[in-house]
């Protein structure tokens, strides 16, 4: 008997899972960042985001190669070290319908590119920014950077003395409104965040632990998928209801906040800390400091505010793009110009 | 008493009968902060009211308040308005350079001094005109706080008296400078009549120099490089302006945003344009380069230190071909430099900023006018070349007021280069990111959101191929580097050509270019006129060279390249590119103190080199 072949499985845009995906990975095999390129594919292909909408941004560094690795159809610039904050600012001044998603790491975010990294975190941007933190350069063959933790010994034998720089408490007090830990290792928490990051309107700062399994990976370092499973400490389950999904699912207050996202998404934090208010950005940051003094690895939604405005609330833009804009638009006539000369006579 | 005392020196006496009608340089020295500014833009406007041709120029110290700051104003009736060398009357208003402002000037001089200063002893063969600043401006001025500001508007009068300006002029140009701050203008108008005043009663004319009126200025406006350079960039389009503050830069991106919210609001109230001042140069850079990828129109604007910082960008944008529009106001270095004075010191590593084998398109403006047109060829060169353009303005140029002719309507279209949309690529079918379609080295582009699955190419700064996928093949990176200096190459032919002025059986030429041009422009006559010297001159507009400068050294016995820095930058360059037999050829007018180029110095260089 005939069958007729199952069509793909395909998203609310029509499309498969296939036309989220990108080029072969390079990176070692059971690299952290190769997972949290699966997650983004997953997520984009579930929230049904076109992939033409997307430019993918990222530095220089393994986890700066990733986006080679997923949604080969959406535009991507690996720039320079560390400065993908601002290639990224200008891309989405230029064109404001653009999802930016930037990608960067710990060395090419927290060493570099530091001065970028907290200016862009002010600004409100409207961008996702994932730190794939593994607390070492793989590209150069396993120095520390500066999100190694106090203590954290390199295959070398070498011991960090330098305390680490915490991207997601400077993210929180400088102004980005949507900061997140997470594991490459938790499939579930990751996915979900992403999808609450793709719904979000502002800066998303995720700061994603993503072992590198050829330099950080054994007895000793403290950004391991041993020592993650170890560690780990969940400050929420976390559940995102899609606005395009219309599910009634009920749920307990007392026990669960619920954030409505700016496209009317539910992102459903179950609480596993009950006192924990992730839209308290001074307890977010006293909590991290906290589980460092406690040596936890905290992860969750640290801080969420969906009502700030954007940088380019702020710029006043115009809602067209600014890059497709007519020159009818960005040259004044004639008489602007005598205008100005007649001022000047 | 009246304090007039004339030098005895015969010089001076004699100049004191033949009148010298407007051809003066007049000096203010005052402190910085002390609101000289506006008495001397009152100056400098009632000059160019008259109808003479007039300039001016602040020589100011990287300070706030307090360090001594000079202004210059030349008034020419053969409408030179380079700095000039000789101080005709100064101003003397500074008790700290007081002393050192009158041993600096040439007999014959003429001196205007505040009273407590006593300098008119310090020399007797210069001309000493003493005015009790403090005794006239109490009563004019009630609120003693505010006399510090006053005071100095004093002086204008005491010139207009001096030099025969008619009080009305000052008037109209103090009301001009104060716009609607009707109370400041009356306070300051009374402080230029008493100054007047003063002058008629007590002062007498003892120097040979006067204003007289001329027509040489009807219709004509007065304007500042940077200010230039914002409209201009305002009517190409631009639409991304990200920059960090440095001086002399800062005033472009300021007068940029003050247009840009007068003229490019839409009719729905929101902006066709972003500014961000960034964090640093790296940031500002960074962010042209990301709008301009995206399909802004975009620029920053900066200085030297901001060039060096913006090295590496510079680099991606010449190896990833990405547009870039970057202005900048050269300023004294190395390092920090002298921040507050004029040079035409980036020329070379502005040429190669960047490591490995890189070339950047550069643009050389010579006045306001060109400094508005030309913000129209970067921002088209930047995006028909998909690459980094550098205009190269300077302090003088772009801080300094000019008189200028007014600019008329851009008829330059606004150039988008190969940009290939949705409704191309369903014809296309697909496109290769840097493939050598057309021949001329420029690849087609798409922009990121173009609704096409064919739309997207991975950019990059590391080796690719021409379909821009990752490659360290040899053969692909070495055929990329060959179509980059193709493209270059192909850029002679598009940026604005030599201007080129010729004098009759002259065998000698003349290379310089922005700035530069008018010291060049009277030391050219005076060559002629004092030394029999006739020579063709040739001004440099754009690098690449285009073919007429090789045709101009071939042409000449000797070209001299005339240019504001140490090291001969601009001719090191012409010796990369000129065959080697024209090499030889070359002689260098190089120098550089800080001040504005002066005629007198190239005139008596050249002559010297001349055996004249």
């Amino acid at each position: 008997m005939a069958t007729t072949p199952a069509s793909p499985k395909t998203n609310r845009l029509g499309l498969a899972v296939l036309d989220y995906r990108g080029g072969k990975t390079t990176l070692c095999a059971g690299c952290g960042h190769n997972a949290i390129s699966e997650r983004i594919i997953d997520a984009l292909y579930e929230m049904g985001v076109q992939p033409e909408r997307v430019a993918k941004l990222s530095g220089i560094g393994c986890s700066s190669k990733s986006p080679a690795y997923f949604l080969s159809r959406a535009h991507s610039f690996n720039s320079v070290h560390g400065r993908m904050p601002s290639v990224a600012t200008g891309a989405v001044l230029a064109n404001r319908s653009l999802m930016a998603l930037g990608v960067s790491g710990d060395g090419d975010t927290a060493s570099i590119g530091i001065g970028q990294f907290v200016h862009l975190m002010r600004r409100n941007l409207p961008i996702i920014y994932i730190i794939e933190d593994n607390g070492v350069y793989g590209l150069t063959k396993g120095q520390f950077s500066a999100t190694a933790d106090l203590g954290s010994k390199l295959k070398t034998g070498v011991v960090n003395e330098l305390p680490p720089i915490d991207t997601c408490e400077l993210a929180i007090s400088l102004g980005a409104t949507f900061v997140g830990r997470s594991f490459s290792g938790d499939k579930r928490q990751l996915h979900a965040m992403l999808k609450a990051a793709i719904a979000h309107n502002g800066t998303v700062l995720l700061d994603v632990v993503s072992p590198c399994v050829t330099f950080n990976d054994h007895e000793g370092s403290t950004k391991s998928y041993k020592y993650m499973i170890d560690h780990e400490e969940p400050l929420q389950e976390i559940s995102f209801i899609p606005v395009f999904e219309d599910i009634a699912v009920d749920y307990d207050p007392g026990t669960t906040l619920e954030v409505e996202m700016h496209d009317g998404s539910k992102l459903r934090l179950r609480k596993l800390e009950e006192d924990y208010d992730p839209t308290n950005k001074i307890r977010a940051i006293s909590r991290l400091n906290e589980a460092k003094e406690k040596g936890e690895m905290l992860t969750g939604v640290l801080y969420v505010n969906t009502k700030a405005p954007t940088f380019l609330d702020m710029l006043n833009i115009t809602e067209q793009p600014l890059a497709t804009i007519p020159a009818s638009a960005t040259r004044p006539g004639p008489e602007v110009l005598e205008q100005v000369m007649e001022e000047l006579r | 008493m009246a304090t007039t005392d004339v030098g005895l020196h015969d010089a001076a006496g004699q100049a004191a009968r033949t009148p010298v009608v407007n051809d003066m340089s007049i000096q203010v020295a005052t402190a910085n902060g002390s609101g000289s500014q506006s008495s001397n833009t009152v100056l400098l406007r009632s000059i160019f009211q008259m109808g003479i041709p007039v300039s001016g120029k602040n020589l100011f110290p990287s300070n706030i308040a307090g360090l001594p700051t000079w202004y210059t104003i030349r008034a020419n009736k053969d409408g030179y308005v380079a700095r000039k060398k000789k101080i005709d009357l100064r101003v003397s208003m500074n008790q700290e350079t007081g002393r050192d402002d009158v041993m600096a000037l040439e007999s014959g001089a003429a001196v205007l001094y505040d009273e407590p200063l006593k300098l008119s002893s310090l020399r007797s063969d210069l001309i000493f005109y003493a005015v009790p600043f403090d005794k006239l401006v109490a009563p004019v001025c009630p609120e003693a706080k505010l006399r510090k500001l006053v005071k100095n508007m004093i002086y204008v009068g005491v010139v207009a008296k001096l030099l025969d300006i008619d009080l009305g002029e000052v008037e109209k140009a103090l009301r001009k400078q104060f716009a609607k701050k009707v109370k400041a203008a009356n306070l300051n108008f009374a402080a230029a009549q008493a100054g007047y005043d003063y002058a008629a009663a007590s002062l007498t004319k003892a120097d040979p120099f006067k204003l007289e009126r001329m027509n040489k200025t009807q219709g004509k406006i007065i304007i500042d490089g940077n200010a230039a350079s914002a409209l201009g960039c305002v009517f190409a389009g631009c639409t991304v302006l990200s920059w960090y503050p440095i001086t002399p830069s800062s005033s472009l991106a300021e007068n940029m945003i003050e247009y840009l919210k007068r003229f490019r609001i839409g009719q729905d109230g929101k902006a066709t344009f972003a500014v961000v001042q960034a964090e640093d140069e790296l940031a500002a850079i960074g962010m042209v380069i990301g709008a301009s990828w995206a399909g802004a129109r975009a620029m920053t604007t900066t200085s030297g230190p901001g060039i060096s910082l913006m090295s590496e960008f510079a680099g991606l944008s010449y190896y990833a071909e990405i547009p870039a529009v970057v202005w900048d106001i050269q300023r004294v270095g190395p390092s920090t430099g002298l921040p507050t004075r004029t040079s035409q010191g980036d020329i070379l590593s502005t040429a190669f900023l960047s490591h490995g084998d890189t070339k950047h398109v550069m643009l050389f403006p010579s006045s306001p006018h060109e400094c508005f047109e030309m913000a129209m060829d970067a921002f088209n060169l930047a995006e028909q070349l998909q690459t980094i353009v550098f205009v190269m303005s300077d302090l003088d140029l772009g801080m300094n007021n000019w008189m200028s002719d007014p600019f008329p309507y851009p008829d330059t279209p606004i150039e988008r280069g190969k940009v290939l949309t949705k409704e191309d690529l369903s014809r296309l079918g697909g496109f290769s990111r840097y493939k050598d379609v057309d021949g001329d080295g420029v690849g087609y582009r798409t922009l990121p959101g173009t609704q096409h699955p064919a739309a997207a190419y991975f950019t990059r700064g590391s080796g690719h191929n021409a379909q821009a996928n990752y490659s360290e093949r040899p053969e692909d990176y070495e055929s990329n580097m060959e179509r980059l200096s193709r493209k270059f190459d192909q850029a002679r032919t598009l940026v604005p050509a030599p201007v080129i002025e010729t004098m009759p059986k002259a065998e000698i030429g003349i290379i310089a270019f922005g700035s530069s041009h008018w010291a060049l422009t009277e030391s050219r006559d005076q060559l002629r006129d004092e030394h029999k010297l006739a020579t063709d001159y040739l001004r440099i507009r754009g690098f690449p060279f285009a073919h007429e400068i090789a045709d101009f050294v071939r042409a000449h016995k000797r070209v001299y390249v005339v240019e504001q820095n140490r090291d001969a930058q601009m001719l090191s360059l012409l010796k990369l590119d000129l065959d080697s037999e024209l090499v030889p050829k070359l002689r260098s007018v190089a120098r550089l103190d800080g001040l504005p180029m002066d005629a007198r110095s190239v005139t008596d260089e050249i002559a010297a080199m001349e055996g004249k």
